[in-house]
C-alpha cells in the first residue's frame, strides 16, 4: 500500500488505512532508533528543506533528526535571516527552495492553508508543520502512534482533549484522527474555547472536567496559549486552572489506567499540574521520542509516492 | 446619428414597458420607443419570438447603413435599459495596478452596464471635492461608460468626522458610504443620516460590527473551524443592520444597506419597511449563487466581505429579492491583482471581480422562477437609479441612450483572463453562464461585444 498523495497537508486528507500504514511504518523506524547506530540510508541523496515561519522547538528538531536518520540532506530556513523579512512571497520563497534542489518542504506557518498554497505550487513534497490553526498532522500521528503503544489500541477508546481546540491545530489534528477510528472524542473547556460546531462532527462537548474526564482512558491535555490572556476567553489563568487544570484530583475521575499526554511546550500550574506532568501516568516525554519515529515514517512514505 | 433597434423584446420597467418593437435612438438619446404588440405584464422567461442561438448572434451585428441611420435587428433578442451598478469599486485613483476608471468602464461595458457608481476607497480617498472632480474628468476623457463617484461618509474613512457632503455633491457625487469599513461611532452614523437630508442623498451603510467580526476570513460555521480560518458570524453584519435601522428610523434619513448576505439581514430590511423606516437594501450575485463551500481549499478568489453564507442564506435573498424587500442587484466589483490573490488565505484582500459576471448569473433567477423579467432589470435598472436619485435606467423619450441587446440564450463560459477588468478574481472561473449583452449603448455609442 502507498499514500495517496505526494504531501501530508492534514489528517482529513488521509484514510484510516493511510494513517494504519503511518503508524505500522513508524513502528519499524522506532526499532531503528533503539539500534546503536541510529540512521539508514534510505532518502539518500533527497534534499529536506524546513521552512519554519513560526518559532519552534520540538517540531522542527524532530523533523530535523527524523530526516537525518534516514540520510537526508537537510536545510534549515529560518526567517528571520531569510528574503521573507525582504517582502517575498511565500511561493516565491518556495519556489527558489524547490530550484535549489528540494525533494521535501516542511513547512510550519501561522496561516491557516500555507501548507495547501505550497502543494499547489510546489512539485516537492510539502509537509504541513503546523498551519494557523487549522491542523497539525504529524502531531495527531504522534500521538496515536504513542496511544497505541501504550494502550494496545486506538479503536473504542474514550479519549478527552481539554483546553483551547478553538485555536488548536493539534487539537483538531486529532480529533479528525481519532474519530476516523470510532474513538469517543470528547473535548473539555470553557465555552469561549470550544467551537460548539465539531458537535456535528462526532465530538461530545464539556464544560466541566468532572463530567467529561470520566472513565477516559486518555487524558490529551493541550497547551493555553498567553497571548489569549486579556482577550476575553477567560478572566485569568488562576481561574482556568481552577476549572480546566488538570490535578490529581480530577485525573482520579478517568480510569484508573488513564494516561496523560501533551503535545507541549507546557505551561506547569496553568492547564497541568507538575506532580502529573512527572507522574507515572505521564507519557509526554514518550511522545516527544515517538514523533521522530513517525516523522520518518511520513517522509519515507511520500518519497514513496513520488517514486 | 440615429440608430434603430428593430423588432426587440423591449422591458422598460420604469414606463411599464414590454413588448416587441423598436427603440429609436437620435443624437445620444432616445427619441422613441415604438411597441407593436403590448405585453401587459410579462411573465414568461423567453422572448416571444423565440429565437435560435444561431439566428440570436451575429444578429446583432447585422447593419443596414442608410444615410446616418443605421439599424440594428434585435428580433429574438431583449431590448433593456442599460444596466446601473451602484456598487463598483473602479479602483482609480491610487490603486491603478487593480483597475483604472478606463478598464472598470470597459468591464461594464461588456458586462451590459452603462452607468457605474464608483466607492470612494481610493487613495486618496473620495472625501473631497477634488478627488470627486479627478474621477469625473478621468470618466468624461477615458470612461467607456457612465461614472458617478460615491463620496466618504467620513474624512478618510475613519468614521470620526463628517467629509464636505455638500460640497461633494455639488460637483457629482450621488451617494455617501464608508464602503470597505463601516462607520462604528453610532453618533457619527446619526449625524450622517440627518445631514445628508439637506441634499436628499442616501447614506449606504457597510455593515459590519468591527468588534465582533475582527480578523474574520470566512463564514463563523463548521467550515471556518474544519478550515482553521477565522469565522465572521452573520451577527457581525445584523447587529449593524439593526443599528442603522433604528438610526434611519430617529433620524428619518436614507439609508441603503450594501451588500446584504445573511437571512437576519433580510428579515431585518423587511420588517423595518413594513415598518415604514426609509431604507433600501441591495445584494450582489455571489450572496444568491454560491456558499461558504466555496472557500473549500482556501481559495482567496473565494474570499469576499461580507463572506459567503450558507444555503439558508443564499434561500432568504432569493425570497428577499422575490417579495422585493431586497431591491437592487449590484456587482460590488471589486477587482484585485493576480499576486495579492495568490497568497496566504488571510493575507489575500476580500473582493469578487463582478461587473462581467452579474448579468449571466442574475438571469439565473430568472430560469428558476424567482423573478420574472421585468423584475430582474427593475432592480438592475431604475431601482438603482431611483435611489441615487439619477435620470438612468430608463428608456423614456429624451433620456440618455443607454440601451443594451441582450441575447437570453448565448452561452458562455466564465474565462477572466478573458475579463476586459484588471481583476480576474473570481469564484465563478469555469462556469457556463447563459445570457449575455451582445451590444452596449452607452448615450449613444455602441459597444458590440
Amino acid at each position: 500500500m502507498k499514500l495517496a498523495s505526494k504531501d501530508l497537508l492534514g489528517i482529513k486528507e488521509l484514510t484510516k488505512d493511510e494513517i494504519t500504514l503511518v503508524l505500522d511504518t513508524a513502528s519499524g523506524f522506532k526499532d531503528v532508533l533503539k539500534r546503536d547506530i541510529k540512521k539508514v540510508p534510505a532518502l539518500r541523496g533527497k534534499t529536506a528543506v524546513n521552512l519554519f515561519f513560526e518559532p519552534s522547538t520540538r517540531t522542527k528538531t524532530s523533523f530535523e533528526l527524523a530526516e537525518k536518520r534516514l540520510s537526508l540532506d537537510v536545510l534549515n530556513l529560518a526567517v528571520t535571516t531569510s528574503s521573507v523579512v525582504k517582502g517575498e512571497s511565500l511561493i516565491d520563497t518556495a519556489l527558489n527552495v524547490q530550484a535549489l534542489g528540494a525533494d521535501f518542504m516542511i513547512i510550519r506557518h501561522s496561516s491557516s492553508g500555507a501548507a495547501h498554497l505550497l502543494s499547489k505550487n510546489v512539485n516537492a513534497s510539502v509537509i504541513n508543520a503546523g498551519d494557523g490553526v487549522n491542523e497539525h498532522p504529524t502531531q495527531a500521528l504522534l500521538d496515536a502512534f504513542t496511544i497505541k503503544e501504550k494502550l494496545g489500541r486506538i479503536e473504542g477508546l474514550k479519549v478527552a482533549i481539554v483546553g483551547d481546540i478553538l485555536h488548536s491545530r493539534v487539537a483538531k489534528s486529532n480529533i479528525y484522527l481519532l474519530t476516523k477510528f470510532g474513538v469517543e472524542v470528547r473535548i473539555i473547556g470553557p465555552p469561549t474555547l470550544i467551537p460548539q460546531e465539531l458537535e456535528s462532527h462526532g465530538v461530545k462537548v464539556f464544560h466541566d472536567m468532572e463530567t467529561g474526564l470520566r472513565d477516559v482512558e486518555v487524558v490529551m491535555m493541550l497547551r493555553i496559549q498567553m497571548e489569549r490572556q486579556g482577550k476575553g476567553f477567560f478572566p485569568s489563568t488562576l481561574e482556568y486552572f481552577r476549572y480546566w487544570g488538570l490535578t490529581a484530583e480530577r485525573l482520579s475521575i478517568a480510569d484508573k489506567d488513564a494516561i496523560v499526554m501533551h503535545p507541549g511546550p507546557m505551561n506547569r500550574g496553568i492547564e497541568i499540574a507538575s506532580e502529573i506532568a512527572d507522574g507515572p501516568r505521564s507519557v509526554i516525554l514518550e511522545q516527544v521520542t515517538n514523533g521522530i519515529a513517525v516523522r520518518m515514517a511520513v517522509l519515507y512514505l511520500l518519497a514513496g509516492v513520488r517514486g | 446619428m440615429k440608430v434603430l433597434i428593430k423588432n426587440g423584446h423591449i422591458i422598460d420597467p420604469s414606463q411599464g414597458i414590454a413588448g416587441i418593437g423598436d427603440v429609436l435612438i437620435e443624437d445620444g438619446k432616445i427619441k422613441e420607443v415604438r411597441i407593436q404588440n403590448a405585453e401587459h405584464r410579462t411573465q414568461s422567461t423567453a422572448p416571444p419570438t423565440h429565437p435560435s442561438p444561431s439566428r440570436g448572434e451575429g444578429k446583432g451585428g447585422g447593419e443596414n447603413l442608410v444615410s446616418d441611420l443605421r439599424a440594428i435587428d434585435a428580433a429574438g433578442l431583449y431590448v433593456l435599459p442599460g444596466l446601473i451598478d451602484m456598487h463598483t469599486h473602479l479602483r482609480e485613483p491610487g490603486f491603478e495596478y487593480k483597475e483604472t476608471i478606463k478598464t472598470g468602464t470597459m468591464a461594464a461595458v461588456k458586462g451590459g452596464f452603462t452607468t457605474v457608481c464608483a466607492m470612494p476607497n481610493t487613495n486618496p480617498v473620495n472625501d473631497n471635492s477634488s478627488v470627486t472632480d479627478f474621477i469625473i474628468r478621468k470618466a468624461i476623457q477615458e470612461g467607456a461608460c457612465t461614472v458617478y463617484p460615491i463620496g466618504a461618509i467620513t474624512k478618510g474613512q475613519k468614521g470620526e468626522e463628517l467629509a464636505e457632503m455638500g460640497i461633494m455633491h455639488s460637483e457629482g457625487c450621488v451617494a455617501f458610504s464608508d464602503d470597505g469599513r463601516p462607520v462604528m461611532n453610532s453618533l457619527i452614523m446619526r449625524r450622517a443620516l440627518e445631514y445628508s437630508k439637506t441634499f436628499d442623498v442616501p447614506i449606504i451603510s457597510h455593515c459590519e460590527d468591527l468588534s465582533l467580526s475582527g480578523g474574520g476570513m470566512m463564514n463563523e460555521g463548521l467550515l471556518s473551524v474544519t478550515s482553521g480560518l477565522k469565522g465572521i458570524p452573520s451577527e457581525a453584519e445584523e447587529i449593524m443592520v439593526a443599528r442603522d435601522i433604528a438610526l434611519a428610523g430617529l433620524t428619518n434619513g436614507r439609508l441603503h444597506i450594501a451588500h446584504v448576505s445573511t437571512e437576519g439581514s433580510v428579515r431585518l430590511v423587511r420588517q423595518a419597511k413594513e415598518r415604514g423606516i426609509n431604507v433600501t437594501a441591495e445584494t450582489c450575485p455571489h450572496y444568491f449563487s454560491i456558499t461558504e463551500k466555496a472557500v473549500e481549499g482556501y481559495n482567496t478568489n473565494a474570499k469576499v466581505n461580507p463572506p459567503l453564507r450558507t444555503q439558508k442564506d443564499t434561500a432568504a435573498i432569493k425570497q428577499g429579492l422575490k417579495d422585493g424587500t431586497i431591491d437592487v442587484i449590484a456587482t460590488d466589483h471589486a477587482p484585485h491583482h493576480r499576486d495579492e490573490k495568490l497568497r496566504e488565505f488571510d493575507a489575500a484582500p476580500s473582493g469578487i471581480s463582478g461587473l462581467e459576471t452579474a448579468l449571466g448569473l442574475s438571469l439565473k433567477l430568472v430560469e428558476e422562477g424567482i423573478l420574472t423579467m421585468k423584475q430582474l432589470i427593475e432592480k438592475m435598472t431604475i431601482n438603482p437609479a431611483k435611489i441615487m436619485g439619477i435620470n438612468k435606467g430608463t428608456l423614456k423619450n429624451g433620456a440618455d441612450a443607454d440601451v443594451i441587446i441582450v441575447n437570453p440564450d448565448k452561452e458562455f463560459k466564465v474565462e477572466p483572463e478573458k475579463f476586459a477588468s484588471k481583476g480576474k478574481n473570481t469564484p465563478f472561473e469555469g462556469w457556463v453562464l447563459k445570457g449575455a449583452a451582445v451590444i452596449t449603448i452607452c448615450k449613444g455609442k455602441i459597444y458590440e461585444q
